[in-house]
C-alpha cells in the first residue's frame, strides 16, 4: 500500500544525494585541481631550473644516452589493462612526457587493489580509466590522454578497439607507435594480440605470474617475432613444484614489488623501443626468488594457429629478401636462434625432456624457462571422445527452440 | 591432467567441428548450430543419467548466453543464474563463465563473478581447439567448480538454501 510513496520518497533522496555527488566531485577533482594544474608547456626545454618538469629527462641527451629526447612527445602509445602493471606503466610514461596515451580497461578501483601502486583508496568504486585520467593529468598536463571504458574482449567493443588503435595515433591519425598490453588474462592478451597481427602493429606483451614471484616482457613485432599465438605462454621456472603450489581458496596473489619491476622493465624497453636507444630484448624474463632474469630471442612459428601470423610472417619475408646487401647477414641470423645479449652465458639445449607428442612444437628454450602448457604436435583429442557432431539439417532457430524445450 | 572421471565425463559430450568464431559470419552459425547439437545431446544424456545440472540459452547471435546452474548437497537444492559472452576470438579462447550472484563470495572467482578456471580447464581447452564447445566448458569448466566450491561455501554459511526455488521448473 505504501510503495508508491516509499519510491517516491527513494527517488527523492536518490536526487538529494546525487546532487550533493555531483557538488563534492566537482570540488574535488574538476576546480581544486585545475588550479593547482600547472599550465601546459608549448616546448620541452633542458634548462636546469626547479620549475622544468623535464630537465632531467632532457638530460640523457647531454649525457649522451639519447639523441632526441623531445621526440617522446611525438609517440602515441596504447595501454590495454590499467591494472596493477598498466596504472605504473601509464604513471611512468606521463612522467616522462610522452605525446599520447590511449588507455583502456573496464573494472573499477577497489579497496583489495591497494597492495598494489598507483590507485589511492578514495578512489575507490571510480572506473579505473576514469580515476587514471584524473591523477595522469594532474601529474602531467601536457600529455594528451584517451580513455576506454569497457572489455576489448566482446563483439561489442572489438572494432571499437581496433580502430582506436588503427587510428589513435597523435601526429597522423594512423596507428598507434606502440602497444603495451598489461591485462591479467589469456582471453584479452590473444584479443591484443589478433588485432595487432592484422594491423601489423608493435606490441609488448607483460605478466606477473599468480603466485607474484615472476614476471616477464615480451616484444611481438608481427611476423619478425613470435605472436603471442606461435606458442604457449613462457613462464619462468621458480624452483617451487607446481604440486606444492598451496591453491587453496585463492586465485591470484600480488606484490607492488613485482608489478613495478615488471612495469619498470615494460616502459624501460617502450622507452628504448621509441627513442631508439639501446638494445631491445624479444623477451625478458624475472624470478623474484632466485633473483634471475633470463632474455631469449622467439622466433616466430611457421605453423601458427592465427593466419594473420602467417600472412604478416610471408610479409616480413618479403620485405627481408627485397632489402639490399646487409639483410644478406640478418637473414643468416634468422636461421638460428641468436640472443641479442648473453651476459650470463645463458646456452640454448636441446630440449631432450620433451615427449613424443611434444617434440614438434616445443622451441628450445632459454634455461629457467618453460612453456605454461604443451600442445599435441597435431591437435588431437586427448581424452575419450571419439563422437563428433553429425550434420545436420534444422535450422539454428529449431535448435535453440529444441534447447529450450528441454 | 585428465583422471577418470573427468574422460568419462567427455566420452558423453560429442565433438565439434567447425573452427569458427563470431566474426565469421556464415561459419558462425554452422558453429552455433554444431553447439546447440552437442548441448542438447549432452542434457539429453545427463537427464537420463539423473544427473541434469544446468539449462542455458543464448541470444540471437549466440555471442550471449544465459541460464541456470544447479548443485544438490545433503538433498538439498542450490540454484544459480549463470551467464557468459562468447569471446571474439572464440574458439580459441574459451568462454568466461560466471555466476555473478557469488561475486565476493569466493576467492575462486574473478571480478564480476567469473569463475576460475586457469588451472583445471583452460589448458585442456586449449589442447582441444576447435573441438571443444560450451558443452564442454560446463562439463569441465563450470561442473568441477562448483563440485568443489559449492559444499563448501555451504559448509561456510556463505550460501544457503532458498525453499522457495527448491520445486523450480529447473527439476521438470
Amino acid at each position: 500500500m505504501e510503495s508508491p510513496e516509499l519510491i517516491k520518497n527513494l527517488q527523492a533522496r536518490v536526487k538529494e544525494l546525487e546532487n550533493e555527488l555531483k557538488c563534492l566531485k566537482s570540488s574535488n577533482s574538476a576546480a581544486k585541481p585545475a588550479a593547482e594544474r600547472r599550465g601546459k608547456i608549448a616546448e620541452m626545454s633542458s634548462e636546469v631550473v626547479d620549475s622544468n618538469p623535464y630537465s632531467r629527462l632532457m638530460a640523457l641527451k647531454r649525457m649522451g644516452i639519447v639523441d632526441n629526447y623531445e621526440r617522446i612527445r611525438d609517440f602515441t602509445v596504447a595501454i590495454v589493462g590499467i591494472g596493477g602493471v598498466g596504472s605504473v606503466t601509464a604513471e611512468m610514461l606521463t612522467r616522462c612526457g610522452i605525446g599520447k596515451l590511449i588507455l583502456f580497461d573496464y573494472d573499477k578501483v577497489e579497496l583489495a587493489n591497494m597492495n598494489r601502486l598507483f590507485f589511492q583508496p578514495h578512489q575507490a568504486g571510480m572506473s579505473k580509466v576514469d580515476a587514471a585520467v584524473n591523477t595522469l593529468q594532474d601529474i602531467n598536463p601536457d600529455v594528451c590522454i584517451e580513455a576506454h571504458n569497457y572489455n576489448i574482449t566482446t563483439m561489442a567493443n572489438f572494432d571499437h578497439f581496433k580502430n582506436c588503435l588503427k587510428n589513435g595515433n597523435l601526429k597522423t591519425d594512423g596507428q598507434v607507435d606502440l602497444v603495451l598490453c598489461c591485462v591479467d588474462n589469456f582471453e584479452a592478451r590473444m584479443t591484443v594480440n589478433i588485432v595487432c597481427n592484422e594491423i601489423c602493429q608493435t606490441w609488448f606483451e607483460s605478466g606477473v605470474s599468480e603466485n607474484a614471484v615472476s614476471g616477464h616482457i615480451q616484444l611481438v613485432k608481427p611476423g619478425e617475432t613470435a605472436c603471442f599465438a606461435c606458442a604457449p605462454p613462457l613462464v619462468v621456472a621458480t624452483q617451487i613444484d607446481e604440486k606444492t603450489l598451496k591453491r587453496e581458496g585463492v586465485c591470484a596473489a600480488s606484490l607492488p614489488t613485482t608489478m613495478g619491476i615488471v612495469a619498470g622493465f615494460l616502459v624501460q624497453s617502450a622507452l628504448k623501443y621509441l627513442l631508439g636507444f639501446g638494445k631491445v630484448s624479444a623477451y625478458l624474463g624475472y624470478n623474484a626468488l632466485e633473483d634471475f632474469f633470463p632474455t631469449m630471442a622467439l622466433q616466430p612459428n611457421p605453423q601458427c594457429d592465427d593466419r594473420y601470423c602467417l600472412e604478416q610472417q610471408a610479409s616480413y619475408q618479403k620485405r627481408l629478401s627485397e632489402m639490399p646487401p646487409e639483410p644478406v647477414k640478418e637473414a643468416k641470423e634468422e636461421e638460428q636462434i641468436t640472443h641479442e645479449e648473453n651476459d650470463w652465458d645463458i646456452q640454448l639445449v636441446a630440449d631432450d625432456a620433451a615427449s613424443e607428442e611434444t617434440a614438434e612444437v616445443t622451441p628450445t628454450l632459454a634455461p629457467g624457462l618453460r612453456q605454461a602448457y604443451t600442445l599435441p604436435a597435431e591437435r588431437t583429442v586427448c581424452a575419450g571422445a571419439e563422437e563428433s557432431v553429425e550434420t545436420t539439417e534444422q535450422s539454428l532457430d529449431e535448435l535453440m527452440a529444441q534447447m529450450k524445450g528441454l | 591432467m585428465v583422471d577418470a572421471s573427468t574422460k568419462k565425463a567427455l566420452a558423453q559430450i560429442t565433438l565439434l567441428k567447425t573452427k569458427a568464431g563470431p566474426r565469421d559470419g556464415e561459419l558462425w552459425v554452422q558453429r552455433l548450430k554444431e553447439e546447440y547439437q552437442s548441448l542438447i545431446k549432452y542434457v539429453q544424456n545427463n537427464k537420463e543419467a539423473d544427473n541434469d545440472w544446468f539449462r542455458l540459452e543464448s541470444n540471437k547471435d549466440g555471442t550471449r548466453w544465459f541460464g541456470k546452474c544447479w548443485y544438490i548437497h545433503d538433498l538439498l537444492k542450490y540454484e544459480f543464474d549463470v551467464e557468459f559472452d562468447i569471446p571474439v576470438l572464440y574458439p580459441t579462447t574459451a568462454p568466461e563463465i560466471a555466476i555473478p550472484e557469488l561475486d565476493g563470495k569466493t576467492a575462486k572467482m574473478y571480478r564480476g563473478g567469473k569463475i576460475c578456471l586457469t588451472d583445471h580447464f583452460k589448458p585442456l581447452w586449449a589442447r582441444n581447439v576447435p573441438r571443444f564447445g560450451i558443452a564442454h566448458a560446463m562439463a569441465l569448466g563450470l561442473g568441477p567448480w562448483l563440485a568443489v566450491e559449492i559444499p563448501d561455501l555451504i559448509s561456510r554459511g556463505i550460501v544457503t538454501h532458498k525453499e522457495k526455488d527448491s520445486g523450480g521448473d529447473a527439476s521438470k
